[in-house]
């Protein structure tokens, strides 16, 4: 069974000129000590459904409709009190700048204690060994010295570290991890991405990899979504996504990457822009920028459908009208 | 008068001779008397060399706080040099943009910045913002004329003229980027620094932006200094490449011997650190250490707390850049050939 189902999850702004839809009816789920990434340019909305399943979204952002499922548990309707007792206990988070996620006036072995403290029937003395150990899981040397200094004490890096550390306390199932390297140096950024990508195999936690940069999540992840302007292009196996995009936006989006490997003299480019919340064109959201729109693409909303192409076992599901004209196409 | 042309035109456009930026950062003079504190120098850049030819690119890579936003600051002059010294064309830059004929050395060398957020005045009108170099240095003094220009100005970076009476929160982060480009393009320069101004924008928008800069590289046989972290952005717009670490050039060298034969360790590892589409699932050995704080950096090379091939003579003496077969390079392991 999945660990965590997403089910047609709406969250809307209500504004003075009317309501904002920032994301509109996404489904995916999540397996038992599955990585998932999630991928999208700024404004997508990324963000926002990590806030919607930690149950962190900002007022007066709400839920609108749709469920959020944690092991077949309703957790999208929960109040805050019975959400604080999950967040950390089944599902860890890791934001973007960990010098924003610690407290600089406590101690990060206080900080750690405390969170375990919180979730789990421990003695003191049991939460500062499980402090120490897991700092030493995520490669902090001299631990038990480093548990008595401050975050200031500790370089970006470093900082990134204790906050998975601190994610990991109390053992949750689940991390949803923001753009967890983006403020990071590229040579650190390798160190923290193997390293989440170690910690949570050997502790069979699943991972929500929210990311802007495709190559973290070539590497990393089992299966990656892209999303756009709210709602899901494109969701499927990462080696199939990256290497045989079906939806013209994934295609367009891997093609004006720069590659290390090829020369070309133009980068591809996808004209325009993302659009406005307020301004989301009619049926498919990405018409106005895709090169082989056609007619129904601006009546209708394309659902995401299950396209294999030689991957029986493991489909992609696309939203996109091209794909639905040929499967309708397949059938007759 | 044609002897002296071709003499100009085999030399380098910009030539950087061991430039050197050091920041005094030490405690106010009351509290290092009562505690008994010495005085802190930071040496942000560190006996930086390089010549960029004129219609090329020299790409400066190196991780956060390596001193690539201080070279590039010197370049333009929004910094003075500690030691050593900027030749443009010729000519002494520091001494000119220090001579009553500043601005003609200004209206040659501009720059872009990484924030198009910041860079821009929320209380000026596009047009305005385009239009104000131009009234700055007195080229165009006509209404009309000034209108006709930042429209065309406009235009050469992909917007339209009507754009002119917007306000810069009316585009995205990827317009506002253009708009930089267009008012530095305003003067006609022949030197554009780019201080990363692509980092801020979403992958699609980049692609964009970096087509624009190349494209006009390409009609107006414009030179940049282009600084990024992004290495495969820069093995895309550059045509050299040096690595900076704490303030010195470590490697400096053509691009596709920089990307297909990385020499110094540092390069390798950098290169290596780039998470790659092609190999999904792919496990790297990661990087090991992080860089060392600048205001204590290491004796001899400053980065042989990292690297593998270290020994004692890493340790005590520092390497300086030198010629190895075509590549400039500052690295004892490679000179030795012990790599």
């Amino acid at each position: 069974m999945s660990l965590l189902q997403v089910k047609n999850l709406v969250v809307e702004f209500p504004s003075r000129h009317g309501t904002l839809r920032a994301i509109d009816e996404i489904s995916f789920d999540i397996a038992p000590g599955e990585i998932l990434g999630v991928v999208g340019e700024s404004g997508a909305g990324k963000s926002l459904t990590a806030a919607a399943i930690i149950g962190l979204l900002e007022p007066p952002g709400r839920i609108a409709s749709g469920q959020i499922l944690l092991e077949g548990q309703r957790i999208d309707n929960l109040n805050n009190d019975q959400m604080r007792s999950i967040r950390g206990r089944k599902i860890g988070a890791i934001f973007q700048d960990p010098l924003t996620s610690l407290n600089p006036l406590y101690s990060v072995g206080k900080q750690l204690t405390e969170t375990i403290q919180a979730h789990l029937p421990v003695s003191d003395q049991e939460a500062r060994q499980r402090a120490i150990s897991l700092l030493q899981d995520t490669g902090i040397a001299a631990a038990a010295e480093r548990i008595h200094h401050y975050p200031h004490q500790f370089s970006g890096g470093m900082r990134q570290r204790v906050v998975i550390a601190l994610a990991l306390a109390a053992e949750p199932q689940l991390i949803v991890a923001d753009e967890p390297t983006t403020a990071l140096d590229v040579s650190i950024q390798a160190q923290i991405i193997s390293l989440l990508k170690n910690v949570c195999k050997k502790r069979g936690a699943a991972v929500m990899l929210i990311t802007h940069d495709m190559g973290v999540i070539a590497e990393t992840c089992d299966r990656v979504a892209v999303m756009y302007a709210g709602r899901i292009a494109e969701i499927g196996p990462v080696h199939q996504v990256i290497n045989h995009p079906e939806h013209p936006y994934t295609a367009g989006l891997m093609a004006c990457i720069p590659d290390m490997d090829s020369d070309r003299e133009r980068l591809n480019q996808i004209d325009g822009a993302m659009p406005r919340l307020n301004a989301i064109p009619k049926g498919c959201a990405f018409n106005p920028r895709c090169p082989q729109v056609f007619d129904r693409c601006q009546l209708e909303r394309p659902d995401l459908v299950a396209v294999s192409r030689g991957f029986q076992n493991s489909p992609a599901q696309v939203a996109c009208w091209l794909h639905q004209v040929n499967t309708l196409e397949g059938v007759a | 008068m044609s002897v002296q042309e071709a003499q100009q035109n085999s030399q380098a456009l910009v030539i950087a001779r061991d430039l050197a930026k050091t920041f005094d950062v030490s405690a106010p003079w009351l509290s290092r008397v009562v505690e008994g504190k010495p005085r802190q120098l930071l040496k942000a850049v560190d006996g930086v060399s390089f010549e960029i030819e004129r219609g090329k690119t020299l790409a400066l890579v190196g991780e956060s706080g390596c001193g690539k936003s201080t070279v590039a600051r010197l370049l333009v002059g929004l910094y003075e040099p500690t030691c050593g010294g900027l030749t443009f064309d010729g000519q002494d830059a520091h001494a000119a943009f220090k001579s009553s004929d500043a601005k003609t050395m200004r209206k040659r060398i501009q720059m872009i910045f990484q924030d198009p957020y910041a860079s821009l005045n929320p209380r000026w009108t596009v047009g305005a913002i385009v239009g104000e170099p131009l009234h700055e240095h007195g080229l165009i003094k006509d209404e009309q004329e000034l209108k006709n220009r930042v429209a065309e100005l406009l235009k050469s970076v992909g917007l339209s003229a009507l754009d002119m009476n917007k306000y810069p929160h009316q585009f995205s982060g990827g317009q506002r980027q253009r708009i930089s480009i267009a008012r530095a393009l305003a003067t006609a320069p022949e030197f554009l620094v780019c201080d990363e101004p692509t980092s801020a924008l979403d992958v699609s928008v980049q692609a964009q932006v970096l087509n624009i800069m190349k494209d006009l590289q390409r009609e107006r046989g414009l030179t940049y200094l282009f600084i990024s972290h992004n290495l495969a952005v820069v093995r895309h717009v550059s045509d050299k490449v040096g690595v900076m670490y704490l303030g010195q050039l470590v490697e400096l060298a053509d691009k596709h011997v920089v990307f297909d034969n990385p020499q110094h360790p540092y390069t390798r590892m950098l290169l290596d650190a780039i998470p790659k589409m092609k190999d999904t699932g792919r496990a790297r050995t990661p990087v090991q250490g992080e860089v060392p704080n600048p205001l204590n950096p290491p004796p001899g090379c400053s980065f042989n707390p990292r690297c593998p091939l270290a020994n004692a003579r890493c340790k005590t003496e520092r390497p300086v850049l030198k010629d190895l077969n075509g590549i400039k390079i500052a690295c004892h392991a490679v000179e030795e050939g012990r790599h």
